[in-house]
């Protein structure tokens, strides 16, 4: 939703101040202890103020799975449909009422799986909702099977021997189908991800956000070889728009661009801050962003952070200045009239 | 008008009237016959004739040139008096390549006339129509059919050879309206609708206009001059319910009822489509309709489309998909979100042949069980079914009424024959239509449930997104009546299931009850539903009029079923149903009111003959 909306709460209404309580609504919270969509579901909750939009306004859309079961925890307006169809509710909802906020709640089965086209074309409408993407790479619902971002040869319940097909990378599917923003973060770096679902807020246009979220029953630690506390500064990178990408907990390295590829190097003996690749998000083709996007570990340094932010007409306003120009032209319609169209003849 | 100068010159010519008329234009698909059907349908109709149409087009846009497949045809009924079908068999053929000839043929009626395109009957085109010898050297041909034989494409050549700068392919293309010249001569047809319709046609190509009106004054001059025709026939102008009228087809109406819904709900209309034949024509009608806040969205699958208005309709549209068979199987599990979240949805199927990709461009009526149980789970939606063309956009205005007041998906069965059949319309009166302003909840007693019902509807409220304390979350899991909170309690379970099946049987209350065609008791009574509606009264009143005890009763709701309609059953001695299907009413007739309904199937891709009811009828009779 756009920033003019945070000023005025949407529909043309004054500021009000809410606080994270006054999103939380009455239903029980249901995912196992130590899930990491509780942490998401709080960040949300803590954002939601700071936005200044009226409760009223918003509206959760969710698929199936356990991260669609979102909308009941928000005390806003919220539809839990069927799977893998959220971005085409979403799309009816906004184009429909383009004031509200909208946003889709979905996961790695099902926006990448059942619902994988329904995605890619709400992105490429560039409908102004937010897409929140709980990437856990497994089916958690359905008590563990492998969901398609799940890693090459990994053993689940449906694959004893080993999964035997490839892995979409989620941010390189939403850049493929351009999407105007495109971010990711990680359940528990708290501040990171308030700061990127914010930001995803006040985009005006599609806003894709992957979010690794751990399964701690079925594919517990599935992001800790990165993610820890003890390794997150080696093993992962904050990009940042306009600086350069710099990481470790020394701040001694950082990726460069050599021979049309990423390179993570050192800094020192010869290789400065200068040598390394500057991250541009407004930049208005999308290869650098899918560049980092494909910087997978263990060979790189996973990235986070906002790796494209770019302006583009919404579907929803597009289709709102063909209405409005129609009516310039042609006049409101009148039924009697379109009745009456067409060759008319009288019997009397 | 232009026709009635021409006439006073060829005095000597005789004259014939005839009350109904049938005509079939049949050729390759390139040859624009669907086109020429069309205009001689609306001149028909400016005049005052009565009219029903049946256009008969191959699913491949292009199939080979001049092979069998790649025949279009278009059969339309005109007449003085009033009709309700396309006509059993047509009187006249004009067939334009031999295998046009070869396709339809066998439907002329014995001593008919038939036109050809002599050009045509050359080698290459006899070989691609499976002819061994040129048919029109045939005598039984001569002796069985007055057969007009026409160098049509040399005729026209030979018109606008001199008149017009184009080339020579382009003006080939124009034999269409030659033909169709010449068809008004002999029918008496005026030819200015048709030249002011191609004059706006060709606004911006004036030299092909100019070509095509060329072709059409050529070919009606072709038939007064060359008395190959020593007669030519005039059809009066039909004795019909005066007022205002135009022609429509059932999905131009279909639209139409579709806008007049949204402004008669006071509510905007949001129409979301995949392209499927026959239901495209009505995205196109209604994505024109932007100046009516229509908003339009072709969606990327027949899912996304369903989806897309169920979500609109959340934030308080009306939202409406449309597709036909296949379309409708992908939209399953969706209508059943809608059924569980309560929310007012339309789904258009305008049904074709099938299973499968079946039939596309031929007409059936056999999603009528997919409509009804095709989902999982307990899951009702209301069904209605229009029964002509023009019916079409009252029973679309019906559709919207249902599901706005109850809170609930209204599946709309048209089918191909109506979509692209036309007859002539008599325009309603805005001020009579059914006002169904819808009011959405706005206001909330402290806490506000978004399964609270309403008495005598059982609906739930509508309570839109942008509405201050009346948040709520509804979703496709089972949830606790009243409260709408999720429930897997087993006796809520049971609760609900019953009380969405109310919701649906309530509907009875609220719907115009059966009308009988005929005595209210007697020996057999033709229970029929949507396009069947032309053919089977026809049938009726025919057998109705040799004295026979029957009655028809034509169902435009189908669920529920109005009221009176189990205790109507049981007033006659035989119970006929005949649809385009293996007898889906049929079925569900016998298993609510355990009446030996006999069934009368067909699937053809074509509608019933009035002749093969009657003899149908007759044989029920006698039993
Ligand atoms: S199964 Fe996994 S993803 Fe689902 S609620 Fe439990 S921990 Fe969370």
């Amino acid at each position: 939703m756009s920033t003019h909306v945070a000023e005025n709460g949407g529909n043309g209404s004054e500021v009000v101040k809410l606080t994270k309580k006054d999103f939380v609504s009455d239903q029980e919270v249901r995912w196992c202890p130590g899930c990491g969509d509780y942490a998401i579901l709080a960040q949300v909750q803590k954002v939601m103020p700071e936005l200044g939009l009226k409760r009223e306004n918003i509206v959760f859309v969710s698929g199936i799975g356990c991260s669609s079961r979102f909308p009941y925890y928000m005390n806003t307006y919220g539809f839990h449909s069927i799977h893998g169809r959220a971005p085409a509710i979403a799309t009816g909802i906004k184009t429909a009422n383009p004031e509200l906020s909208v946003w889709v709640i979905t996961g790695d089965g099902d926006a990448l799986s059942i619902g994988g086209n329904h995605l890619i074309h709400a992105i490429r409408r560039n409908l102004d909702i937010n897409i929140i993407l709980f990437n856990n790479r497994i089916y958690g619902l359905t008590k563990g099977q492998y969901s398609p971002t799940s890693e090459f040869g990994k053993k689940t319940k449906s694959t004893p021997f080993g999964v035997i097909d490839y892995p979409l990378n989620p941010l390189s599917v939403a850049l493929a189908a351009e999407a105007t923003f495109v971010a990711r973060s990680v359940d528990t770096h708290v501040a990171h991800l308030q700061m990127v679902v914010e930001r995803a807020m006040r985009h005006k246009g599609v806003s894709f956000v992957e979010v690794y979220q751990n399964c701690n029953i079925f594919n517990d630690g599935a992001f800790d070889m990165f993610t820890d506390r003890a390794v997150k500064d080696d093993k992962m990178i904050q990009i940042e728009h306009g600086k350069p990408l710099v990481y470790g907990k020394e701040h001694n390295r950082g990726i460069r661009l050599h021979d049309m590829h990423l390179e993570a190097v050192e800094l020192g003996n010869g290789i400065s801050e200068s040598d390394l690749i500057v991250h541009n998000e407004k930049s208005p083709d999308s290869y650098l962003a899918y560049m980092f996007a494909r910087m997978e570990y263990p060979d790189y340094p996973v990235p986070i952070g906002v790796f494209r932010d770019v302006e583009k007409r919404t579907y929803e306003s597009l289709l709102e200045e063909q209405i409005q120009g129609a009516v310039a032209k042609m006049g409101a319609g009148s039924l009697e009239k379109l009745i009456n169209s067409g060759d008319t003849w009288v019997i009397d | 008008m232009e026709s009635t100068t021409i006439l006073n010159n060829v005095e000597d010519r005789h004259i014939e009237e005839l009350d109904t008329v049938t005509i079939r234009f049949a050729g390759d698909s390139g040859d624009g016959m669907q086109l020429t059907g069309t205009q001689f349908t609306n001149t028909s109709a400016v005049i005052g004739n009565d009219i029903s149409t049946l256009p008969d087009f191959p699913a491949e846009i292009r199939a080979p040139a001049g092979s069998l497949p790649g025949v279009s045809g278009f059969q339309l009924n005109f007449s003085s008096q009033d009709i309700r079908t396309p006509g059993d068999q047509p009187n006249v053929l004009v067939a334009m390549n031999p295998a046009a000839l070869k396709v339809n043929l066998a439907d002329l009626e014995g001593g008919g006339i038939l036109i050809v395109n002599t050009d045509a009957f050359n080698e290459g085109n006899l070989k691609k129509a499976g002819y061994e010898s040129n048919p029109l050297d045939d005598g039984n041909l001569l002796q069985n059919y007055r057969v007009f034989k026409i160098p049509i494409s040399t005729a026209n050549r030979a018109a606008l050879r001199e008149e017009v700068n184009i080339p020579m392919k382009e003006i080939d293309r124009c034999k269409n309206f030659w033909a169709l010249g010449l068809m008004y001569w002999l029918y008496d047809r005026p030819m200015a609708p048709t030249l002011t319709w191609i004059e706006t046609r060709f606004k911006k190509t004036p030299e092909v206009g100019k070509a095509n009106s060329t072709a059409l004054r050529a070919g009606f001059a072709y038939a007064e001059a060359a008395e190959i025709f020593t007669t030519h026939y005039r059809v009066k102008r039909a004795v019909i319910a005066p007022g205002k009228y135009r022609k429509i087809t059932g999905n131009e109406a279909t639209a139409l009822g579709c806008v007049a819904a949204s402004q008669l709900a006071g509510k905007p209309l949001y129409y979301a489509s995949y392209p499927i034949t026959p239901a495209s024509d009505i995205l196109h009608e209604l994505a024109a309709r932007r100046n009516f806040g229509v908003k339009t969205f072709q969606a990327e699958d027949e899912i996304a489309a369903v989806c897309a208005a169920i979500g609109a309709s959340f934030a308080g549209s009306l939202g409406v998909t449309g597709t036909s068979g296949p379309g409708l199987a992908l939209k399953a599990e969706a209508i059943g979100l809608a059924v569980m979240t309560e929310l007012p949805l339309v789904v258009i199927d305008v049904q074709r042949g099938g299973p499968s990709t079946g039939l596309p461009t031929k007409t059936e009526q056999a999603d009528l069980l997919q409509a009804m149980f095709g989902r999982n789970g307990e899951c009702p939606v209301a069904i209605v079914a229009p029964a002509t063309p023009g019916d079409c956009f009252h029973m679309a205005i019906e559709a919207f009424r249902i599901a706005t007041r109850h809170m609930i998906p209204v599946i709309y069965l048209s089918d191909g024959y109506l979509a692209n059949g036309a007859e002539p319309w008599r325009l309603p009166d805005i001020d009579a239509l059914p006002d169904f302003k819808v009011k959405n909840k706005t206001e909330s007693n402290g806490i506000f449930h978004p399964y609270e019902r309403n008495p005598d509807t059982l609906a739930r409220p509508w309570a839109l997104p942008g509405t201050p304390e009346l948040e709520h979350r509804i979703g496709g899991i089972e949830k606790q009546d009243t409260t709408g909170n999720v429930s897997y309690d087993p006796e809520n379970h049971m609760h609900m299931v019953l009380t969405r099946a109310e919701k649906v049987a309530l509907i009875a209350d609220d719907i115009p009850d059966v009308e009988i065609f005929g005595e209210s008791s007697g020996r057999v009574l033709v229970v029929g539903w949507g396009s069947t509606y032309g053919s089977i009264t026809s049938a009726v009143e025919e057998v109705q009029n040799r004295g026979m005890s029957v009655s028809s009763v034509h169902l435009r709701y189908l669920n529920p079923l109005p009221k009176s309609f189990g205790d109507i059953l049981g007033r006659f001695d035989r119970i006929l149903v005949p649809e385009l299907n293996l007898g889906q009413l049929a079925m569900l007739m016998r298993a609510r009111f355990l009446v030996p309904a006999i069934s009368f199937p067909k699937v053809k891709g074509k509608p019933f003959k009035i002749s093969e009811l009657v003899a149908k009828i007759e044989e029920v009779y006698q039993d």
